[in-house]
């Protein structure tokens, strides 16, 4: 059909969580003051919504490979600790001896073996997940508890339970640098949505994973891998759990492996959800980025309100519970019939 | 009730195999891990994980999941701390309050879950942040308890002789495991709880009451977690909105590594028990060392989780059943 | 002989759906201590009947006599306490539990508000000798074979209430000995003076324990009938709808005449097997030239259709494909060869709901690519339009919902999905179910074309007697999972079909 059609339809989708997004940054723009002011200062871009962009970070990075997991029926709850091991592994390659407790520096380690490794790993952690769902055939939600559960232990042994600080300029650049003005992470984030969309969009990639998620047996009727889809959007999602851990360790300088990446997992599930991507079928990361920026942006509000920011739990469970009601059949038969007995009167 | 080698009973067996190889090669490497002590250390350190064990089984069981018990714990005990010592209400009404809204919590899930068809991961999560939420509401730092009767109950307990004695935590979690197994072997709500679990289609065509057992199965869960919120304040003489992040997890692999699929049907609190026990050894056995550090018990934990669920996963797959199929028959035939 | 008291009498009830008629004014009437059996093609409205006698549906019209007194229901359990239990396909126990938990669970006995095992025990192990049976009852039932978990399941119903029995295709899962088992138990049952409900679509079985049978077609009373006196050819054009004439009826109409030219074997299956699916076959797929599989419900044609396109593996068989060995183990196989199948459950294992027209008609072709062969997007839309047209698709347009799609064009986009990747050989199982007269007749049009002009092999499977005469070269005609005999040409009508489903030897 025609391209304006194909936009209207996906505008549709993402029309909910657009309309709270401006809802919430309208709240700000009456209430709070300077929210939406941005300065410019050594050629960098400062401000609350760039905040919020920054903060948030990592938790879009979650979201886009959980969005893909969640299109094909899946979940993946070990992403916080695959963030634990790749911080974890990225200290201890900058500063190997530290942990023996030798506080100098050796030679400065190539940024290339830096990153490289801790996503390399993250990679076959994905695989790992990817595997025991595909092969072994075991569920999403309990394959990846696995991991959920012995990674974090992974991480301590890695920093052998000690927080490991370092100091590493170009590493610490994916923290705190700035690209074209705005804040590494965000590029970050920026580039790995472009990368998203053009392995999904541009290939077959995307078609075959609605459909593996929507219809698994009709799928594989038609021919599709299933196993091969279902094992790459979980390597995928680990590589955006290394990234994301990347970020966090760059942004403060160490490797914390007990606190790193902490319940982030639900927080990208909460995105995605909101988001409107469906389980098993079809997803948006679009979606998914702005329902992390309704979430960012709540947090944020309520920090500036003076409100502990432990209270958005509440905001994030109510908002969840709304979303999923909404999807659920019974719900809507409930109120339709009450709505169209209201119509009778 | 005898015991038999068949897909139902496999894994509590290993389960046992496990408990007591750990112990064995404790006794064997350490001087002191074979003591009366050690063993009632077990029953009071993981009294509050217990307890929540006991309920997960039963959720489990059924079929379903449940990621809020460790907010709900942490909520109840800073719920506890507050009323005691910035309100001055009575203990015993406190304890009573905390349960009734452990009861109201789990039944509001369970109706979501059962009315609205929601997935249990799903609205036990919205749970997770809610309580954890409200806590914060409660209050932001570690609120201490202090009264006489929190004192009385701390210090009661049963002398067990070789300077070994059994605290107050340690009875109710006791208590609350033999109220488990009697639920799921003598009641038709236990019995109906396996039914659901191993099959919900037929459980409702064979007229079982699967909405009100399901509602149920999450009320008593989480009344247990409120229950084991108030035994963690008696131990920690506190209520901390930040406790037992990340307790669910344990029970979780407490109750699978006891026996129970996660797939539900089948599994049994006795089971559950020693899964508890088990993860208690694995930290008595890491403190013994000395040397090992304690994220070792994460790593094993998720070892023996891998294990286990491996091991389900073998025996409830297609090849091991036709496997089992072949041999009934070729019995079948030959007693015919 | 079966007893003369009539225990339930249903005089006229309908059913209504949305869109369909499921039950018309049927008539049944069941006496205590017979054997009755229910039977019907797809859509006859032999579940619909069971679901509205047993309170799972409420009937729209008509009514129900339980020992004279009228009867309604409505909630599925409320039938054991009038009497009537029923027993499915799908064996309705927990499979954990022991055979004893499940004949009592829900009704356990209790002793100063416990429940009494003990008494389980006991009580269950004399509920099973009434049927003849010795089994341990504190096994888990999962322990014991399907045939014997039926009994379980009968066991429970029977303990809870007497008086009528249905079972619905209780065979299906069994082999021959279980089947003896289960009618000895019947017969045990029948002599208790128990009223029996049989549902079964195997003509064999029908004939060997039923004392009377009830027909339905297309939800209507064709007629009810005593089994002795029915002949095997007179039941089965009932059941079929067709006249039964000695003389020559309609003849096919796709050879007609014509020389039957030496055809190209394209695929060839020997001696192709699978345990409780389809006993061994032979078959020829030739190019240009359409198969029919003929045979009543369960006969085993969409099993043949899965093994030929590689859902289901065979224990035995040797397959040759253009002269050379070949083994279809996956349906991405049989696609690389290009293969494709319309399957019986369109909406379950055909279309993917969530998706647009357009992707599910490209996805077959797009999986055979791979992924990053990506069709582009002009092309995806030229071919989905020619197809559009082509199949006269009716559809808002490429980017609709297929699940909004009616059935007949949801058949259309399967159709158009495989046609789309230029098949060699093409499985369609019930192509015209469901689906309006206009959209048979293009259908059927379609499939010959296809193999005429197209040169395609085809393998066409309906369980419509005049569609598989008018469409097919040759056609194969099963029963109850065995392959009997192949007819060509002039051969191919419907009397002699009929009355080779019908034969007494077989096997």
């Amino acid at each position: 059909m025609s391209a304006p059609r194909i936009i209207n339809e996906n505008f549709q989708r993402l029309l909910w969580p657009l309309v709270a997004l401006g809802l919430i940054l309208l709240f700000n723009f009456l209430f709070t003051p300077g929210f939406i002011n941005l300065e410019i200062k050594d050629g960098h871009l400062f401000g609350s919504m760039i905040d919020i962009l920054n903060r948030g970070a990592p938790v879009m990075l979650l979201s886009i490979g959980m969005t893909l997991v969640f299109a094909t029926g899946g979940i993946d709850l070990s992403v916080g600790a695959v963030i634990a091991i790749s911080g974890a592994l990225a200290a201890t390659i900058i500063r190997p001896d530290y942990v023996k407790g030798v506080l100098e520096y050796g030679e400065l380690r190539p940024l290339l073996v830096v990153v490289s490794i801790p996503l390399i790993v993250s990679i076959i952690a994905g695989l790992w997940n990817g595997m025991l769902v595909a092969y072994v055939g075991i569920q999403p939600i309990i394959a990846t508890l696995i991991l959920m559960v012995a990674g974090r232990g992974i991480a301590q042994l890695i920093t052998k339970g000690q927080i490991v600080v370092f100091i590493h300029e170009p590493f610490q650049f994916i923290g705190s640098g700035f690209l074209f003005g705005l804040p590494f992470p965000i590029s970050i984030v920026l580039f790995m949505c472009a990368i998203a969309y053009f392995l999904t969009r541009k290939t077959a990639l995307g078609m075959f994973i609605e459909a593996v998620g929507a219809n698994p047996v009709a799928s594989r009727f038609m021919g599709v891998r299933e196993r091969w889809i279902k094992i790459s959007v979980y390597m995928f999602c680990g590589l955006c759990s290394g990234i994301a851990g990347l970020i966090i360790c760059a942004d403060i300088k160490a490797a914390d492996a007990n606190n790193a990446g902490f319940l982030l997992e639900l927080d990208a599930i909460a995105s995605v959800i909101i988001g409107g991507t469906m389980w098993g079928g079809r997803y948006t990361i679009l979606g998914s980025i702005i329902g992390t920026l309704i979430i960012q942006s709540l947090t944020t509000t309520i920090l500036t309100r003076g409100i502990a920011p432990e209270i958005t739990l509440v905001f994030k469970a109510v908002v969840i519970i709304c979303v999923a009601l909404v999807q659920s059949e019974n719900f809507r038969q409930i109120f339709s019939s009450r709505l169209a007995k209201l119509k009778a009167r | 009730m005898k015991l038999r080698l068949n897909q139902k009973n496999i894994p509590i067996l290993a389960t046992i195999a496990v408990f007591i190889l750990i112990y064995m090669v404790g006794s064997i490497m350490y001087s002191g891990f074979f003591s009366l002590r050690v063993f009632t250390n077990l029953f009071i350190d993981n009294a509050f994980a217990g307890v929540i064990a006991v309920g997960m089984t039963f959720v489990i069981i059924s079929g379903g999941i449940d990621l809020s018990v460790g907010s709900v714990v942490a909520f109840v005990g800073v719920l506890t701390a507050k009323l005691i010592h910035v309100y001055h209400v009575h203990p015993l009404a406190v304890m009573l309050i905390a349960l009734l809204f452990g009861a109201v919590f789990g039944f509001s899930m369970g109706c979501l879950i059962h009315f609205f068809d929601l997935p249990p991961f799903l609205v036990t999560l919205v749970g997770y942040f809610l309580a954890r939420g409200l806590a914060f509401l409660i209050s932001l730092d570690a609120i201490p308890i202090k009264h006489p009767l929190v004192d009385k109950i701390v210090d009661f307990g049963i002398p067990l002789g070789f300077r070994a004695w059994l605290p107050a935590v340690g009875i109710i979690f006791i208590i609350i495991v033999l109220l488990g197994i009697y639920l799921s072997h003598f009641t038709k709500f236990g019995r109906n709880v396996y039914a659901i679990g191993g099959n919900e289609h037929s459980a409702i065509l064979m007229g079982l009451p699967v909405g009100r057992t399901k509602v149920l199965v999450y009320t008593l869960n989480s009344a247990l977690c409120a229950l084991a919120g108030l035994v963690y304040s008696l131990y920690t003489l506190s209520g901390y909105p930040l406790a037992c992040v990340g307790l669910e997890l344990d029970v979780i692999a407490a109750v699978v590594i006891g026996g129970t699929l996660l797939a539900g049907g089948a599994g049994y609190v006795e089971g559950t028990l020693i899964g508890v026990l088990i993860l208690g050894l694995i930290q008595t056995f890491i403190t013994f060392q000395g040397t090992l550090s304690s994220w070792w018990t994460m790593i094993v934990i998720g070892i023996l989780l891998f294990i286990f669920i491996l091991l389900q996963r073998y025996l409830s797959s297609t090849s091991f059943t036709t496997k089992r199929q072949k041999i009934k028959k070729m019995v079948e035939i030959q007693s015919a | 002989m079966g007893g003369s008291e009539i225990i339930v009498q249903i005089k006229g009830l309908s059913k209504r759906f949305p869109g369909v008629m499921a039950l018309s004014n049927v008539d049944l009437e069941l006496k205590r201590g017979e054997i009755h059996g229910l039977m019907g093609e797809n859509g006859a409205g032999k579940s619909t009947l069971i679901k509205v006698l047993t309170g799972l549906y409420s009937r729209d019209a008509g009514e129900i006599f339980l020992e004279n007194e009228p009867f309604e229901l409505h909630s599925p359990e409320e039938a054991p306490t009038f009497g009537i239990s029923t027993v499915y396909q799908e064996i309705n126990l927990i499979p954990a539990l022991s055979v004893a938990e499940n004949i009592y669970i829900g009704r356990e006995p209790t002793r100063f508000g416990r429940i009494d095992w003990k008494s389980i025990t006991a009580r269950a192990k004399k509920a099973i000798k009434k049927l003849d049976l010795d089994i341990d009852v504190t096994l888990p039932v999962s322990s014991f074979s399907v045939a014997i978990q039926q009994l379980v399941a009968i066991t429970r119903a029977l303990d809870i209430s007497g008086k009528v029995l249905v079972l619905d295709e209780p065979t299906s899962s069994l082999d021959t000995a279980e089947v003896e088992q289960l009618f000895s138990v019947m017969r045990k049952l029948k002599d208790d003076g128990i009223a029996i409900l049989f549902i079964t679509h195997f003509i064999d079985q029908a004939y060997e324990i039923t004392d009377r049978i009830t027909v339905l077609r297309n939800g209507e009373l064709v007629g009810q009938f005593e089994t002795e006196k029915l002949p095997r050819i007179e039941l089965i054009a009932k059941m079929l709808g067709r006249d039964v004439t000695e003389s020559q009826g309609e003849s096919g109409t796709a050879s007609g005449t014509e020389t039957i030219k030496e055809k190209e074997v394209f695929y060839q299956i020997r001696g192709m097997e699978r345990q409780g699916s389809i006993s061994a076959f032979d078959l020829d797929i030739c190019t240009g030239e359409v198969l029919g599989l003929a045979g009543l419900l369960g006969s085993g044609r969409t099993e043949i259709a899965r093994l030929l396109f590689g859902i289901d593996r065979p224990q035995k068989g040797e397959t040759r494909l253009e002269g050379s060995a070949v083994s279809i183990s996956s349906p991405r196989k049989a696609i690389g060869h290009y293969f494709g199948f319309c399957p019986e459950d369109r909406k379950t294992e055909g279309i993917i709901s969530d998706l647009t027209v357009r992707e599910n008609i490209i996805l077959a072709i797009q999986a055979r690519n791979g992924i990053f062969n990506i069709i582009p997007r002009k092309k995806q839309d030229e071919i989905v339009n020619k197809f559009i047209k082509a199949l006269d698709i009716k559809t808002p347009g490429a980017e609709q919902i297929v699940n909004n799609l009616s059935g007949g064009n949801q058949q259309k986009v399967i159709i158009a999905r495989w046609l789309a990747s230029n098949p060699k050989f093409l499985i369609l199982d019930e192509p015209t179910r469901g689906i309006d007269v206009g959209a048979k007749a293009e259908i059927q049009k379609l499939i010959k074309s296809l193999s005429r002009e197209e040169g395609m092999a085809i393998l066409f499977i309906s369980s419509e007697l005049e569609e598989v005469i008018r469409c097919s070269d040759r056609v194969a005609v099963l029963r109850d999972r065995n392959k009997l005999a192949e007819l060509t040409g002039d051969q191919i009508e419907e009397n002699a079909i009929m009355h080779i489903i019908a034969s007494e030897d077989v096997q």
